[in-house]
This record gives C-alpha cells, structure tokens and sequence, in this order.
C-alpha cells in the first residue's frame, strides 16, 4: 500500500498470530528483553523521548501516565489494556490483535515492568468475541515460554494476563466504567477522585491504556524511540493506525506516518470515492468526533494542525460520506448512536441526547421549529460543560461542527440527494439546492479522488 | 440498555417482561451442570459476572437468560437478584427475553448506513420475513439492529450468532452469509 509504513505492524503478515515460535523467529518479544535489561526510570525515559500520546481517543502523554503511575505508592498494582474499541469506525485495534496479538501482550509486560505491576487484564468487547480464543492462545504460550509468568525469562519480574469480557456497551469504554464493569457491575462511570491511578481496579493502582498504545509502546522498545521519531512531526512524532471507512473504494486500518494530509490519506490509501460520487463530508475519531467539509481536506493529518482546523485525532476513526447521505441523515444516526449509549446517570446527557435527537428528527422532516437550532445549541453546550462524563461530553461535536461548517442545511430543512431508497419525499427540491451548493465547494478545491480517477 | 429511556428506538429491546414469573423450565438438570462448570472455569468469581452471564447465555436455548437462571447464578455467587438484574438489564449483548437459535444481528450505525445498511435491513427482513426485533414462527432466527461492532472495514455487515460477514451489498449476498454460516460459520467475506 503506498504511503503506509510499518512500525507498530512490523510484524504483520510476517509470522503465525497462533503461533508464538514462528513470532520469535522473527524477533518477537525484543522489546521486552530490552525492556527487562533497564531500570524502569530508564525504560519510561524511552517512552517519553518517544512522544507517543495515548492512542484512546484522549491524546494524553504516555511517558507522563507511566511515571505518574510508577510514582503511585504501591506493590500490587494493575495494567488494563482497554480493548473495547465501541467507537463507530474504528476497527485498528481489533486488527492489531488479530495480526500480531502478541505485541500487545509485551506492551503490557512492558508497561507492567515499568510501573511495578504483576497482573494485567485484557478488556475486550464482547463484539470480538472471536478474538477470545486467539488471545487466550497468545497468553498461553507465551506463558508457557515463559515471556508472561512468574519470573519472566528468568528475571525478578513477574506479570501474568487474564481476559476480562464486555457484554455491549460503548461506556465501557471510558475508564471508571470499564473498572466498574470488571467488577461485575453495570457500566456506569465513577465520579473522580479517586482516579483510577491511585484507586482503580479492586481498589489498586491502575494503568488504562488503549490497544495501539500499549503495541506501539512495545515496538518503541524493540526499534528504538528514534527509529519511531523518525516519522512524523515534532508534535506529533511517529506512526498512527487509522481506521479508513465509509465511501471509499479501499476501508481498511493502515498504519500511516503522522503529517500526510486528509486528502492524500482517503485518495492514495483509500483509492478515492466511487465513480461520479462527490464527497459531502469526513467524520475524524468515530462518532463522538468533529466533522469536516471538502474545504478542509488540505489540512495535514497531525495533532496540531487538526486542532488548528478544529478537528481531532480521536480514536483515529477517518470516515468519508459522498453525496448519497444528506448532512442530516447523517448527524440522526450519530444522535441515535448516543442515545442509544448513553447509561442514563446524569441528566445532561440522557435528557440531553434525547431532546437533540427529536430536534434532528424534526429537521430531517424539513419541519423545524423556529428555535430549534439555538435550542440544540444551547443542550449541546450544556451537555459538553455539564455531563459526568466523555460521553456526554463529546456525544454532540458531530452536530457542533456540522453548525458550523454546513450551516445552510440547517436553514432550509433536509436535503442531499439520497440513495435510491430516496429521500423524505417533501425535502426533494430542497436537496439538490443544497447539493450543487456543497459539490461546488468541492469543486472548487478539485478533489480528485471524487471520480475516482487515482483507483 | 439505557434503563431509564424506555421508548429510544424500536430495535432494541426494554425490559418489560423483567418481573413476570417464570413459567419456563429452561433450566434443565442438564443445563445445571453446564452452568455450574462455567462458574467453575471463572471460579465462581463476581465480579467476572458478566463475563459469565455471557458464556451462559450461548449455551442457553433462545440464547437469553430466563428469571430461573438469572435466580440460579445469583443463589451461587452469593449475589442479590438485584445485582444479577442490573447487569442483564444494563448490557446490550445479554437478554431476558427468548431470541431464536440463530440470532442474526445487523449494524445500524454509521458506517454501514453510509454504505446502504438500509438494503441490507430489508434484504433480510424479506428473506426472513419478519420485522426487526421479531423472531421467526419456526423460531429459527431471530433478527436485530446493533451498534457498530467494528466491522466498519467490511460494511455494511451482520453478525451470524456472533459471527461476522461482510460486505453485503446485495440480497445475494446476505443469502451466501447466512449459507456460510449454515454451513460452518466460516468469517468474513
Ligand atoms: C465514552 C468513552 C468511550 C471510550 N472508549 C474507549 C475505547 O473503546 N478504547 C480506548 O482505548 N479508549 C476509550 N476511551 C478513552 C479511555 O477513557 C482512556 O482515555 C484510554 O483508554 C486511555 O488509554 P491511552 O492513554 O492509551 O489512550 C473512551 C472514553 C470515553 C469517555
Ligand atoms: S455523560 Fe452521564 S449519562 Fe452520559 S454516559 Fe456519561 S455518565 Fe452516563
Ligand atoms: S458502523 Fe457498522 S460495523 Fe462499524
């Protein structure tokens, strides 16, 4: 694939995911060996040159989480790999574990080492079930090899992994709540402090850390911190897996250097859009993400610079919409999504998604009321200042940013031109009004991959 | 599995028949044994509830979890009623009410909206011929809308009893999946 590179994926396709010898014969588990010939002030001093900022949706410096956590006083401490990925559009974690599960199994031994855990747990949503016995493999044999265990390759180490499962909830993905659900309870978030750092799971000290974090942090050891700096920007160093879906002619999870722009990312790794389909907008980091116009597709793919643009890395979710659903049809299956989601604990949120959604729903009948915009506004500002926690908080950037960049679809109705199941009949001429205005914008900016001319 | 909104969308399922008595005697002497050996192999554990509700739930028939399992898990662990319910209540993938041997789920998020899940839900509505939320007569499948379950890659996509296939574009080609699954649930187009 052109322009992606292979860093935490080094060992994709390389060697048998089922098999631990074939994943040694190929270097496997350096990393670790590394890892164990240093002080873990030495190893977390590797990570944070690194530059790696946590690849959960949060951004936050894993060097930074890791010396917090080695600080925390404390023998018995606990390693959480969130595997819950529930993001919409975001499938690179789940990729990880299939092609290379046991690279997340060192990052973990790794992360272990370097703040005095013994006991790790895998949180895996249930939605991957098919990963269980895969991974339950993975930690087989490497125990057996003695690479997870007591006294790890001979060493005072000692870190053992055990598979917790969800059962179906995007919540759970936050980090209270998934402590909250591995304590066999329903997932609904804690209130903070105590943070999970010094009072998480079973009461002990825990480390939540995502999928790719804990893989990259694994091959940061194993290639060097500036092998891994050695793509990238200086504020965003290194390798990100995206999650590429929607209307392009090539989904997938590719691992990209950061800084190529969003337009060489959907037309040179994504193959472009369908023929004759014109792009009406691009969702970054799932559905509680920001949205962007054609007008933004210039804008290099880095923490930064998607800031500038007020947009954000987030899950790493990078989905493309063409012209076949209108700009409302869209925000009404994210409005679903989080009313669908949300655990219904504070108000902000349950009532909030709520209300949102029957305004959506009145637009997309092309029948708003005549504060109906400044109301949802007003809940959406509410819901982000007000709610207990991400989800709430982040459950309506999609609806923010697209008042912001489609404001036109929100003055007339609903429109777009539908798919051939067509659109709400009453907003038909509507729809290619606000069509030509929006594929004039793109055209504008000669989005290439709109024909699909580069597939 | 929001337990406060009752009426968020007609996909999922409430949780009306929570209190009525359980007139089923699903929970067989055979079944019992199966079930004591999953709350073996998590060590009778709690707080791996729900891990064990699930594991529970598949070899259950209807794949759901009647009020005299849901009484039986509660009696062993030493957990109140209460706790087992908040968790079958709470979680999308655990149901109290009797699904179908097969249970076909389609995703309704936004990925495979964008790339027609629409087609997809009444490709198989027509085959099946039931609505969603409803089970066959034969009481064969029984077919529901679902979030994302990260098959964004290979959208628009249904899961077969947790098996996922992708994409399906055509009435065709939901009729190859369920084939497939028929036939050995091999995954993924
Ligand atoms: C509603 C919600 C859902 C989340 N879901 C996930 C998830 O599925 N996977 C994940 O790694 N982080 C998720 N997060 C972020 C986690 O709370 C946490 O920041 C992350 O796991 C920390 O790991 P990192 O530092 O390696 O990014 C979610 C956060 C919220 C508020
Ligand atoms: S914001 Fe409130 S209602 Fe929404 S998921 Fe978080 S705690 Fe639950
Ligand atoms: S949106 Fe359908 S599988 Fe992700």
């Amino acid at each position: 694939m052109p322009n992606t590179v292979s860093f935490i994926t080094a060992h994709f396709d390389k060697h048998n995911p089922d098999d631990l010898a074939s994943c040694l014969a190929i270097g496997g588990f350096g990393g670790l060996k590394r890892a164990l010939g240093l002080t873990p002030a030495e190893l977390i001093q590797i990570i944070t040159a690194s530059g790696i900022q946590g690849r959960g949706g949060a951004a936050y410096s894993t060097g930074i989480k890791w010396r917090q956590a080695a600080d925390v006083p404390g023998d018995d401490k606990v390693v959480i790999c969130n595997a819950d990925e529930g993001e919409p559009c975001t499938f690179k974690d789940r990729t990880l574990m299939e092609k290379d599960p046991f690279r997340l199994l060192e990052g973990m031994a790794i992360a272990g080492y370097a703040v005095g855990a013994k006991h790790g747990y895998i949180y895996l949503r249930e939605e991957y079930r098919h990963l269980r016995p895969k991974l339950q493999k993975a930690i087989d044999q490497a125990r057996t090899n003695q690479w997870l265990g007591s006294h790890i390759q001979g060493t005072n180490f000692s870190f053992d992994i055990t598979l917790y499962s969800g059962a179906g909830a995007y919540v759970c993905g936050e980090g209270s709540t998934l402590i909250e659900s591995m304590e066999g309870k329903s997932g609904r978030p804690r209130i903070k402090p105590p943070f999970i750092k010094e009072c998480g799971l079973f009461q002990k000290p825990t480390l939540v850390n995502n999928v790719e974090t804990l893989s990259a942090a694994a091959a940061i050891l194993d290639f060097g911190a500036e092998e891994f700096k050695a793509y990238g920007t200086e504020k965003s160093p290194g390798t990100k897996l995206i999650s590429l879906a929607g209307n392009v002619r090539r989904p997938g999870a590719y691992e990209i250097p950061f800084g190529m722009t969003l337009r060489a990312i959907i037309e040179t790794i994504g193959g472009g859009l369908e023929e004759g389909r014109i792009l009406r907008l691009v969702q970054l980091g799932g559905a509680s993400g920001r949205i962007a116009p054609a007008s933004l597709l210039d804008t290099p793919y880095t923490y930064e610079d998607l800031a500038k643009a007020g947009l954000d890395v987030g899950s790493g979710g990078i989905l493309v919409v063409d012209d076949r659903t209108s700009v409302i049809e869209f925000l009404e299956s994210i409005q679903d999504f989080f009313i669908h989601e949300s655990c219904g604990k504070c108000t902000p949120c349950r009532e909030g998604n709520r209300q949102i959604g029957r305004i959506i729903a009145r637009f997309a009948d092309g029948a708003p009321r005549p504060d109906d915009l400044e109301t949802a506004k007003r809940f959406a500002t509410i819901m982000s200042n007000c709610s207990f926690c991400g989800l709430g908080e982040t459950a309506q950037s999609a609806l923010l940013s697209a008042i912001r960049h489609f404001p036109e679809v929100f003055e007339l109705g609903a429109f777009g031109e539908g798919d051939e199941a067509g659109l709400k009949a009453n907003a038909n001429v509507k729809a290619s009004a606000a069509g030509v205005a929006v594929g004039e914008t793109i055209g504008k900016h000669s989005f290439k991959g709109e024909r699909g001319e580069r597939a | 599995m929001n337990a406060y909104v009752t009426n968020t969308s007609n996909t999922h399922q409430g949780s009306d028949s929570l209190y009525k008595p359980a007139h089923t005697t699903i929970l067989t002497p055979e079944l019992m044994v199966q079930i004591d050996s999953i709350l073996e192999r998590f060590a009778k554990d709690p707080t791996r509830l729900v891990g064990m509700l699930l594991d529970i739930q598949d070899i259950t028939p209807k794949q759901y979890l009647p009020k005299e399992i849901a009484v039986y898990v509660g009696e062993k662990l030493d957990l109140p009623l209460s706790r087992v319910y908040d968790v079958i209540s709470f979680y999308e993938a655990l149901s109290d009410v009797p699904r179908a041997d097969i249970v076909i789920q389609f995703c309704d998020s936004v990925v495979c909206k964008v790339v027609g899940s629409r087609r997809l839900k009444e490709a198989l509505e027509g085959i099946l011929d039931i609505k969603t939320g409803e089970t066959t007569k034969d009481g064969k499948y029984h077919l529901e809308a679902a979030p994302c379950f990260g098959a964004c890659d290979i959208s628009p996509a249904i899961r077969v009893n947790g098996v996922v296939y992708g994409p399906l574009k055509t009435e065709e080609d939901v009729r190859d999946a369920l084939a497939r699954y028929e036939k050995g649930g091999e995954a993924r187009a």
